[in-house]
């Protein structure tokens, strides 16, 4: 088989211009956060480098994560990443089906032993032998492990692949299990969000094919580059919580004023996502902008944090309901009434003995 | 009869030293700031009308609670520092000796005292041993496990690669997540402010009550001792 197209070569041939094909260089480049002059080392990349064959496999998963990077706004990587990274499988979108599509699992990992990135959307149950989700007849989990043992590296698409997300929710009927706990001779990648933001997607794939390597991690292995900070600290509405100007109730003034979200319980300040900056649908908004808390969907565990109206976790441990501050009131209320209570009784058993010794002072005398 | 100098001989032992007592004062106006600043910015004041740039409300806020952390974080150090030079009833704050059968029997003792069951308390130079435990347990162990979290949390805006992140970072991931160490941060105030409202009740009620001097003890030092018995 003849050596496999760069990705310049793709590009030709799909009528790009030279011209487009270097502005899209220099744009990759600045999104990527890169210093200028490495717009000419991405576009050498590509004209040289072979691309590099992409696994898209689908465990326990809603599709949200394919919905959101085929609508990658950025105009070219829509058109190109596609085919730039040379998507070889991907069951939600790919022609062929059946035994044809499994054969190219195959084919892939014998032809590019430990050269492919493996791409998880989902992750697989363990409970009754992983039965809760087969493909091609066999539980995911087999299927799953056997492509990641020749994989460069893998790509944990999604909260659910990162971290379990709803169908590993408690009581997790089904033992859902993240990728980074089932494959642990590989580096993983965790791109989390329901859905990540498709410009993240195509920016971590970018960069990897790219520069041959994986981007720079934070200590739970999410790329720095788009999950370094919190929704919080780029969050548009911020002068409006550093000034204490919040919304107290969905259509109050300060909702239509757009003030900060905080008191309804905005999760931005503990979750880890670009929202803020790249925003979604082409940059248009993001859930704050139009007026509604952040969930925390990319944060692990979201569905298991209580309520998405409160930004600080109701305590189920302690009864019914309880958070903090209800306990804490009552605790201090009762301790309070309690410490009146001792004092006054110590009174009395003071009094007492006073008049016990008054007694004996007098039984002397 | 009233005229009569008293006949009982009073004794005083020297416990708390000035830098103990410094940190004693110090670290309690760092609580009170913590809690409240703690407690406003969990469940901030209401809303502020006009432009977001006429107010600093909730920054002024956050502020004195770092502030106040700092304070109490370097009172903390500077206490264990003295807990190594200090006097021997510094040792107490990190020191518990449960291994001796002699603390438990007087725990016991002094939970019956509380309990109306004893008579008489005991004498104690240094903490009598209920008050030992609380201060290990809520100070020492409880005033650790708020500077670890609300370093964490505090890491989370000096950001990636701060000293704070380096430090403290890893506490989120170990926790869970971010909401996480919050809930435990929260619930952290509600323990101390239950454990502060114990602690000026009792320091009262002993310094009326037991055979000791308490309150006058922390501001000149000098452990008084009402009687001559043992």
């Amino acid at each position: 088989m003849a050596m496999t197209e760069t990705f310049y070569e793709v590009m030709r041939r799909q009528g790009i211009t030279r011209r487009s094909f270097l502005k899209f260089c220099s744009l990759t480049a600045a999104a990527l956060g890169l210093e200028p002059a490495l717009a000419g080392k991405i576009a050498h990349a590509m004209e040289t480098k072979p691309r590099t064959p992409v696994l898209w496999l689908h465990g326990l998963e809603c599709t949200c994560c394919s919905e959101s990077f085929i609508r990658s706004a950025h105009p070219l990587v829509s058109d190109v990443v596609l085919s730039m990274i040379s998507l070889d499988y991907d069951d939600v979108i790919m022609a062929s089906a059946g035994h044809q599509a499994e054969a190219i699992l195959t084919e892939i990992r014998e032809k590019y032993k430990g050269n492919y990135i493996l791409a998880v959307e989902g992750n697989p149950p363990l409970n009754q032998d992983g039965m809760s989700c087969i493909i091609g007849g066999r539980p995911f989990v087999e299927q799953l492990k056997e492509v990641a043992s020749d994989c460069k590296a893998v790509i944990s698409w999604g909260s659910c692949a990162s971290w379990g997300c709803v169908q590993a929710a408690h009581p997790n009927p089904t033992q859902a299990t993240p990728v980074h706990e089932v494959i642990t001779d590989k580096p993983v990648i965790k791109v989390p969000g329901c859905p990540p933001i498709a410009e993240v997607m195509t920016g971590v794939i970018t960069y990897m094919l790219t520069f041959d390597r994986i981007p720079e991690l934070d200590r739970q292995g999410r790329p720095k580059m788009f999950y370094g900070q919190r929704i919080h600290d780029k969050c548009y509405r911020r002068p409006h919580f550093d000034a204490g100007q919040f919304v107290e109730d969905w259509d109050d003034e300060g909702a239509r004023k757009g003030y900060c979200l905080y008191k309804m319980g905005c999760k931005g300040p503990t979750t880890y996502n670009a929202c803020s900056t790249v925003r979604w649908n082409n940059g248009v908004s993001f859930p704050i902008q139009s007026g509604h808390g952040c969930i925390g969907c990319s944060e692990d565990g979201f569905w298991d944090k209580g309520s998405f109206y409160d930004h600080v976790t109701d305590t189920h441990v302690f009864g019914i309901e309880a958070n903090a501050d209800k306990v804490g009131i009552a605790a201090a209320g009762t301790v309070g009434a309690a410490v009146a209570a001792h004092a006054a009784a110590s009174a009395v058993q003071r009094i007492k003995q006073r008049a016990g010794e008054h007694h004996e002072e007098n039984d002397k005398s | 009869m009233l005229t009569d100098l008293p006949t009982v001989k009073q004794t005083a032992v020297y416990v708390y030293q000035t830098p103990v007592r410094i940190w004693h004062w110090v670290n309690a106006l760092s609580i009170t700031v913590l809690a409240i600043t703690g407690y406003l910015i969990g469940s901030p004041l209401p809303t502020l009308p006009g432009e977001a740039s006429d107010h600093y409300l909730m920054g002024n806020i956050r502020f004195f609670h770092f502030a106040a952390a700092y304070f109490f974080m370097v009172g903390f150090i500077f206490r264990i520092y003295w807990a190594i030079v200090g006097n021997s009833y510094s040792h107490q704050l990190f020191t518990l000796p449960f291994w001796r059968k002699r603390f438990w029997s007087e725990l016991v003792h002094e939970v019956r005292w509380y309990a109306f069951l004893e008579k008489e308390p005991r004498k104690y130079i240094g903490h009598n041993p209920l008050a030992h435990l609380f201060m290990v347990v809520i100070i020492t162990v409880g005033g650790l496990v708020m500077i670890v979290t609300g370093m964490a949390l505090y890491s989370e805006q000096t950001g990636l690669g701060s000293w704070q992140d380096d430090l403290f970072g890893w506490v989120i991931p170990f926790v869970g997540q971010s909401q996480d160490v919050r809930m435990w941060h929260h619930w952290g105030m509600w323990v101390i402010v239950v454990f502060v409202m114990l602690h000026v009740y009792t320091a009262i009620r002993e310094d009326i009550m037991s055979r000791q001097s308490l309150i006058s003890t922390m501001i000149s030092g000098w452990r008084m001792f009402k009687d001559d018995r043992p």
